[in-house]
């Protein structure tokens, strides 16, 4: 609520309330012609006819969807069976990113917790320090990735000198590479909210195991980790949803044999080959689930917080 | 803080947690490294190392792929320059509106169209925007990746300017209405100013995802129209040559160097 102007400051107020409108015009204009307009238009090709040399022809067909969940044989005249060539794909794309996900959250929790109990004044630096790479290029990370992973690169060059090993370990192109080019790239997403949901976490709670004879562990398991799940599902979810959309590390560290959800919607953009409708329809199936998801997570986040109050 | 008992009877100490820690750091930082120190190798092959030296720096400017590079690194420039100038200035209208305009009913409706682009996968914004200047007879070019480039930076832009709007007090403002000060002015001289801090860190942070964007970029961009990223990945599409780690190396400075920036602006504090 506004406190008004007698009792002190206040951050949230109402003092340009006349004035919102015109103020939220300029977001409201901008991200409805670039962001919700553009969606409903995927929204229409994904039911429009192909046209060959990429693009549409405006006439309704549903044929886009058909190709994805149907294989109807060679001649394409024989009754719906499952079509498993891009199911497949998607279940590859939800594999690696689950993956990456729970090796982000292997690293992440105890990094995060670790952090979160520092001396408070030295907590945004490691924090900044967790987030500076997030910024650079993630382009650039994942070729980083490629050159130090290469049969030839630094990594195997170290691992053979100091005689781990007498050959490379060929890591680049396969699935282990995807995941690891994955965990990479979105591993301070992972740290992040967990951190914020430690730091908040009262360590009397942690106290009163240990005083009732709880191990440390079972502390950890049964009193620690109740109280910040919505801050590991916060990450898991961060980590998890860019994961399955991801272009460039399957296009760069898992080449041909590992294509993700990401590269599949690409290919039907690039070129004369494409077929706008196919990934139109491609891009919709998937940001149906990524909503779906976040529609869960954010009625999980609702009813905790009624459970709380 | 538990430091001085032993780590035994800390509660709060996990052994190993520690290490993993260093491990989370060594992984983030270690490609990032790598790739540094073999930009300043002399040497023609990726492979060996034979001895420091600037050649491959030289390389970018001077050789035989410097004007790609140049005329992309002016695009990318050009491009980030308009978009995070764009997007601060709407995400900061906005952050007013929803911070200093009290309840509204369309405040979680604006809450969720602003944070869309964050929520939405970025291969799904690039092809959405594809179809839409398709749809609509948009030549693409240098302008459709300003257009979405805008749009897409609006949600990094409002994160941190209404973090620090919630952080300042009104007190200022309230004593400026009391004087007769117009809401215009309260807004523009007393407002804005204070807000300097998050504001600038808002830009930086757009400023730096529309120079790094690179999946909304080669979906919007038109034949010929390159930005850094695309003809890097056009040229590490082709083989990885040393140049490509002399280019990445001076496009990652300039990203540590401008988050750095916006880490210590958004700290300072100028409310005193």
């Amino acid at each position: 609520m506004a406190g008004g102007a007698a009792s002190g400051g206040s951050a949230t107020t109402d003092t340009y309330k006349e004035a919102r409108t015109w103020l939220l015009m300029p977001a409201w204009v901008t991200l409805s012609i670039l962001v919700l307009a553009p969606v409903a238009m995927m929204l229409v090709y994904s039911f429009l006819t192909k046209e060959f040399r990429g693009g549409v022809i405006w006439e309704f067909s549903l044929a886009a969807y058909d190709q994805f969940f149907c294989d109807r044989g060679l001649f394409g005249d024989e009754p719906c069976t499952i079509e498993w060539t891009y199911l497949q794909i998607f279940w590859r794309s939800i594999w690696q990113a689950g993956t990456a996900t729970l090796l982000s959250l292997a690293i992440g929790f105890p990094t995060a917790y670790f952090i979160a109990t520092r001396p408070e004044h030295t907590r945004p630096m490691w924090v900044f320090l967790i987030t500076i790479p997030y910024w650079v290029n993630l382009l650039i990370r994942t070729v980083s990735m490629k050159f130090l992973l290469r049969d030839q690169g630094p990594l195997n060059d170290f691992l053979i000198n100091i005689g781990l090993i007498d050959s490379p370990i060929h890591i680049v192109n396969t699935n282990f590479a995807v995941q690891l080019g994955l965990f990479y790239s979105y591993l301070p997403f992972m740290v992040l909210p967990i951190y914020a949901a430690v730091e908040r976490y009262n360590f009397s709670l942690s106290e009163a195991a240990a005083d009732l004879y709880a191990t440390k562990w079972v502390t950890l398991r049964r009193v620690l980790l109740p109280a910040v799940k919505p801050g590991v599902i916060a990450g898991c979810i961060l980590v998890f949803v860019p994961s399955m959309g991801s272009f460039l590390a399957p296009d760069l560290l898992g080449g041909a044999k590992n294509f993700m959800i990401g590269s599949l919607i690409e290919e039907q953009f690039k070129g004369n080959a494409g077929n706008w409708p196919f990934g139109a329809a491609a891009s919709m199936i998937l940001m149906t689930m990524v909503l779906v998801l976040l529609l869960l997570y954010a009625r999980q986040q609702a009813r905790a917080e009624k459970a709380e109050g | 803080m538990a430091t001085s008992k032993s780590a035994k009877f800390d509660i709060k100490t996990y052994g190993g947690f520690k290490a993993i820690t260093m491990l989370c750091l060594l992984v983030l930082y270690a490609p990032l490294v790598v790739v540094t120190i073999y930009s300043f190798n002399a040497s023609v092959s990726l492979t060996n190392w034979e001895g420091i030296s600037l050649r491959w720096y030289v390389d970018v400017f001077t050789g035989p792929e410097s004007e790609k590079f140049k005329i992309a690194a002016l695009n990318s420039f050009v491009i980030a320059i308009i978009a995070a100038t764009v997007s601060t200035m709407i995400a900061t209208l906005a952050a007013t509106a929803m911070i200093r305009g009290g309840k509204f009913k369309l405040r979680t409706v604006s809450f969720g169209l602003i944070s869309l682009p964050l929520m939405v996968p970025e291969i799904v914004t690039a092809v959405a925007t594809l179809i839409f200047f398709n749809s609509i007879g948009f030549d693409r070019g240098l302008m459709t990746i300003i257009l979405a480039h805008t749009a897409f930076c609006i949600p990094f832009a409002y994160l941190p300017i209404s973090a620090r709007m919630q952080g300042v007090e009104d007190t200022y403002e309230q004593a400026a209405l009391d004087l007769y000060a117009t809401k215009r002015q309260a807004f523009t001289k007393i407002l804005v100013p204070l807000m300097m801090p998050g504001i600038i860190s808002g830009f930086i942070l757009a400023f730096i995802v529309s120079l790094d964007d690179f999946i909304i970029t080669n979906f919007v961009k038109g034949a010929g129209v390159e930005t850094l990223p695309t003809a890097i990945f056009g040229s590490v599409k082709q083989g990885m040559k040393p140049n490509i780690m002399a280019i990445s190396t001076m496009l990652l400075g300039v990203s540590v160097l401008m988050v750095t920036i916006s880490y210590f602006v958004s700290k300072s504090d100028n409310t005193k």
